[in-house]
């Protein structure tokens, strides 16, 4: 059975409030052991960069293209940093490359 | 609000005098058109899962967070079942915990509880950020105010980008696929230049996200589901090798 949008938006809403509303109200105070301050350091990161490769290999409609979005975006984030340049590069590296692909 | 009590807590408090609801919409607004934008390019990924612009509109109203919504409109699109959504969302937004505790060290004691059931509704990054740089205690109306300013951006801007995805031909909407894993990388990648540790976290997780797409078990499973348990073992690994400081400063990102 195909799980409703509706439901899908609750259940996010739920969880998500929850982690931001336990602490703030129940735990008040800083974490302090060190494996979970290490874990929640680098759980952003990880989980982002795992959604973003292979993932966007899949996003366009040549795996090339999306290998080619991928390092471009990373050289691009590296050295200018600014979020909205790096997405309008990938996008317009895309565009052309399916124009003439 | 207007008790004796609360009104000795702040005044012993000056500094945070200037954050009035005024400073608040002031504070929201950069972050108002920062949030159209990005939100645009979850908005296409909420076209193509199969979401209305109304259905990404409340998405965004309710959850406020670009990793943990577009986690969960991959295991959408996947047909997840809601046990393992509601996992996934927990492991994305993980990072909110830290915030929370952070952010529960600021409230005055004079300041009703029901503030931080609100407050902690808008939590996001950038709300964070206002909030921990506040001198002082929180103020609650300065919060609202930010809040209520910022999170439209955010909603109308998936909005928008479901609309987008739908009216625009092919080829510009293929390009634009690509938005949301560029906005991603703008986030991840440049904290590396300060904290090797993190860019070594990232370059292994494209690593072994790579090979377990094409990994026996694991290319059998979701996704969605090889995203959650390998962000629990990598996370887990590189927070037994590299373990940050105890005092080291808190993630803003």
């Amino acid at each position: 059975m195909r799980p409703s949008v509706f439901g899908y938006i609750f259940v996010m809403f739920a969880v998500t409030y929850a982690i931001r509303v336990l602490p703030i109200t129940l735990l008040r105070k800083p974490i302090t052991n060190r494996f979970i301050k290490s874990f929640l350091y680098y759980v952003p990161y990880v989980t982002l960069a795992l959604m973003t490769f292979p993932a966007i290999l899949d996003a366009t409609s040549s795996p090339v293209f999306g290998l080619v979005a991928f390092v471009a975006g990373i050289l691009v984030a590296w050295f200018n940093g600014n979020l909205f340049i790096t997405e309008i590069c990938c996008c317009l590296i895309v565009l052309v490359l399916s124009f003439f692909g | 609000m207007d008790n004796k009590e609360l009104r000795q807590t702040e005044s012993k408090r000056e500094p945070g005098a200037a954050w009035t609801p005024a400073k608040g919409v002031r504070d929201g607004f950069p972050v108002f058109l920062g949030y159209f934008a990005v939100a645009f390019s979850l908005g296409i990924a909420a076209g193509n899962a199969g979401f209305t612009p109304f259905q990404g509109f409340i998405m965004s109203l309710t959850s406020l967070s670009s990793s943990g919504q577009y986690a969960g409109l991959m295991l959408f699109s996947e047909n997840a079942g809601y046990i393992e959504l509601a996992l996934m969302i927990l492991v994305a937004n993980a990072r909110y915990i830290l915030m929370s505790c952070a952010l529960s060290q600021r409230f005055s004691p004079a300041t009703p509880f029901i503030h931080r059931l609100l407050i902690a509704f808008g939590l996001t990054d950038e709300m964070f950020g206002l909030g921990i740089t506040t001198p002082g205690y929180l103020r609650p109306a300065y919060m609202y105010a930010a809040l209520c300013t910022m999170a439209p951006g955010w909603a109308l801007g998936t909005a928008f980008g479901v609309i987008a995805g739908n009216i625009l031909p092919d080829i510009f909407s293929q390009a634009m696929n690509v938005a949301i894993f560029a906005m991603f990388l703008a986030i991840i990648i440049p904290p590396g230049k300060k904290d090797r540790r993190i860019l070594l976290s990232v370059i292994i997780s494209f690593a072994v996200g790579f090979a377990a797409a094409y990994a026996p078990v694991l290319s059998g499973m979701s996704s969605g589901t090889r995203v959650l348990i390998l962000t629990i073992i990598i996370s887990s690994v590189t927070a037994i090798v590299f373990p940050v400081k105890e005092d080291s400063e808190q993630i803003d990102g």
